[in-house]
């Protein structure tokens, strides 16, 4: 497919808006040509995965686009960094990694990106809407963005992301056209009137993930969420295992009033039942120790913790009032940490442990001041990740659990 | 200095994905290799276990393979290996992919390192092969592959 330009695309190509829009809209043709895009769409807005330093090419990116008086089209949020620009002291890093990490932080925001360092853009007031077509790094804000809201994103990534909001552009391709939307593949969940425990989902998400392959997933039988922090746990799970970029829940997402709807019409290609024996399986395999475990650390907020689950914490931990100083680690968006400030509703939760953790993630980089021991988490994400990222042992369970944990120093889990 | 008398070399077309003349030796992979969790950047050694081309190295090489694979972080991997100097010479594929175009295009915009990105039929070729990428007047690739192990002219062609 020949790829159409407009007059501005060209204008930018040559040059006519600067080196670094040029070279954006250069590697953009480069990458919409590669996927077969027959032209390029207007966005309206974009979410950037790459402040994680990785490497000099990286970091040397950034400022080539700087330098070149390059400034972001739309309006453009910033995925977590290696450093809680908040909580200075907290991450433990050689001065020779930091000076780079943080500078690839700050040069982003010499390009215009907003300084939210969170992997919940869709917390903020950037949240996009229904049918907006955005362009996305970070796998569950793509996941939560096209099921959660029906915003349209492809998974995109290094790179790509930031030359798509240096553009305002995107391939017209993918998850951005409706005719690739629909669901292919049919999960049923085979568990008679299901809880909605927040393991559940996480649980469902493992699963599909796992076995979609690059099928859009159709979850039917999952029942009504208590809130969207579910589905993000849901989402995120399933592009852990898989490359989940949309799901389609019936009766809960927008894009899946009905099975038919779901389907745009068409029968799955196929049907997979899904039972609590695969749920509690799928759960098992998270925990790297048994109940009884020794406690180093509770994780929570991986995707980063909303403002909603905040109050359901907060009155769990006064209840419980764990008092053996295990630190229980909250990541969380800059915005929701300076809302909860501002509302008075930290004070005197540091007494139970409470830290929490802005513009990074416990699992990205080195925060927890034990990695020997085991940390309790209630994401199916950070209990993925975390032993290979940095080395813990995991024990997953509901978020009441975790705290209860805290309080005893060992893992204790209710049967679910 | 002898030259072996039986040469055969055989030209073919393709569309760049990123222009760019290069030569090198040809390393065949039958299955796609992911940059990212496949390929060290310090070393462009080959360190994905579940790849039969564990524990090769790319670097200098021309790489062919059927196509890309996995996570957009490859496109890193990839720009950072060109501008250590561990990437291959050049990359040949039967089907074009965004992530490694990114990366390529990246570490040329950066570094004026062209490391030529070319979709062509792959098919015939064996690893050990010399190959030489060219740019036709008209701006498509031509990829010559010598089944003679014999040294083509340019200096960096040497394995």
């Amino acid at each position: 497919m020949i790829l159409e330009l407009s007059a501005r695309d060209r204008s930018m190509l040559d040059g006519e808006q600067g080196s670094s829009a040029a070279a954006a809209m250069k590697i953009l043709v480069a990458f919409s040509n590669a996927v077969g895009a027959g032209s390029l769409l207007d966005i309206s807005g974009s979410h950037i995965d790459g402040c994680l330093y990785h490497g000099k090419a990286g970091l040397d990116f950034v400022e080539r686009l700087v330098e070149g008086g390059g400034r972001v089209q739309v309006p453009t949020t910033l995925n977590v960094g290696s450093f809680d620009l908040i909580h200075p002291g907290m991450v433990k890093m050689p001065a020779a990694e930091e000076a780079p990490a943080r500078r690839l932080m700050t040069a982003h925001m010499e390009l215009g990106c907003q300084a939210t360092f969170t992997c919940a853009p869709y917390q903020t007031r950037f949240r996009p809407a229904f049918g907006e077509q955005i362009a996305w790094g970070e796998s569950n804000a793509i996941v939560f963005a096209n099921s959660v809201i029906g915003a349209r994103t492809n998974r995109y990534g290094d790179f790509i992301d930031l030359c798509c909001a240096m553009t305002g552009r995107a391939p017209a391709w993918g998850l951005h056209l409706s005719e690739n939307r629909r669901g292919r593949i049919l999960f049923e969940l085979a568990v008679p009137d299901p809880e909605p425990s927040d393991s559940l989902f996480v649980g469902v998400g493992l699963i599909i993930g796992q076995a979609s392959g690059d099928r859009i997933p159709v979850i039917s039988g999952l029942p009504l969420p208590r809130d969207e922090d579910q589905l993000k746990a849901l989402g995120a799970a399933a592009a852990t295992t898989g490359a989940v970029a949309l799901f389609h829940a019936v009766g809960i997402t927008p894009e899946a009033r009905t099975l038919d709807e779901a389907f745009d019409g068409h029968a799955p290609e196929e049907t997979i039942r899904i039972t609590r024996a695969d749920i509690n399986h799928a759960l098992s395999r998270l925990s790297t120790v048994p109940d009884g475990a020794p406690l180093a650390a509770v994780s929570l907020g991986t995707p980063h913790f909303s403002h909603e689950e905040w109050m359901r914490l907060l009155p769990m931990l006064r209840a419980v009032a764990p008092g053996r100083g295990i630190p229980i680690y909250i990541n969380t968006g800059r915005a929701t940490l300076t809302r909860l400030q501002e509302e008075g509703a930290l004070v005197g939760m540091e007494a139970f442990g409470l830290i929490p953790v802005a513009d990074t993630c416990t699992y990205v980089t080195s925060i927890l001041e034990r990695l020997d021991g085991v940390v309790m988490t209630n994401s199916g994400k950070w209990a993925h990740y975390a032993p290979g990222n940095i080395g813990v042992s995991v024990a997953f369970a509901e978020m009441k659990d975790c705290i209860r944990s805290a309080a005893v120093g060992h893992v204790v889990r209710s049967a679910s | 200095m002898m030259q072996p008398v039986q040469t055969k070399s055989v030209e073919r077309t393709g569309t760049f994905q990123l222009a760019g003349e290069a030569a090198g030796q040809a390393l065949v992979f039958s299955q796609a290799l992911s940059f990212w969790g496949g390929i060290d950047a310090e070393t462009g050694d080959v360190i994905d276990h579940s790849h039969p081309g564990l524990g090769q190295n790319v670097a200098g090489s021309i790489l062919v393979m059927p196509s890309g694979r996995g996570s957009s972080s490859s496109s890193s991997v990839l720009a950072e290996a060109i501008r250590r100097g561990t990437a291959p010479a050049g990359i040949l594929m039967e089907r074009p992919d965004p992530i490694l175009a990114v990366g390529a295009i990246v570490a040329e915009f950066l570094y004026d390192i062209r490391m030529p990105l070319v979709v062509c039929d792959i098919a015939g070729i064996v690893s050990g092969n010399r190959i030489a990428i060219t740019i036709e007047a008209d701006g498509r690739a031509i990829v010559r592959v010598q089944t003679e192990n014999v040294p083509l002219k340019s200096p960096e062609c040497s394995p």
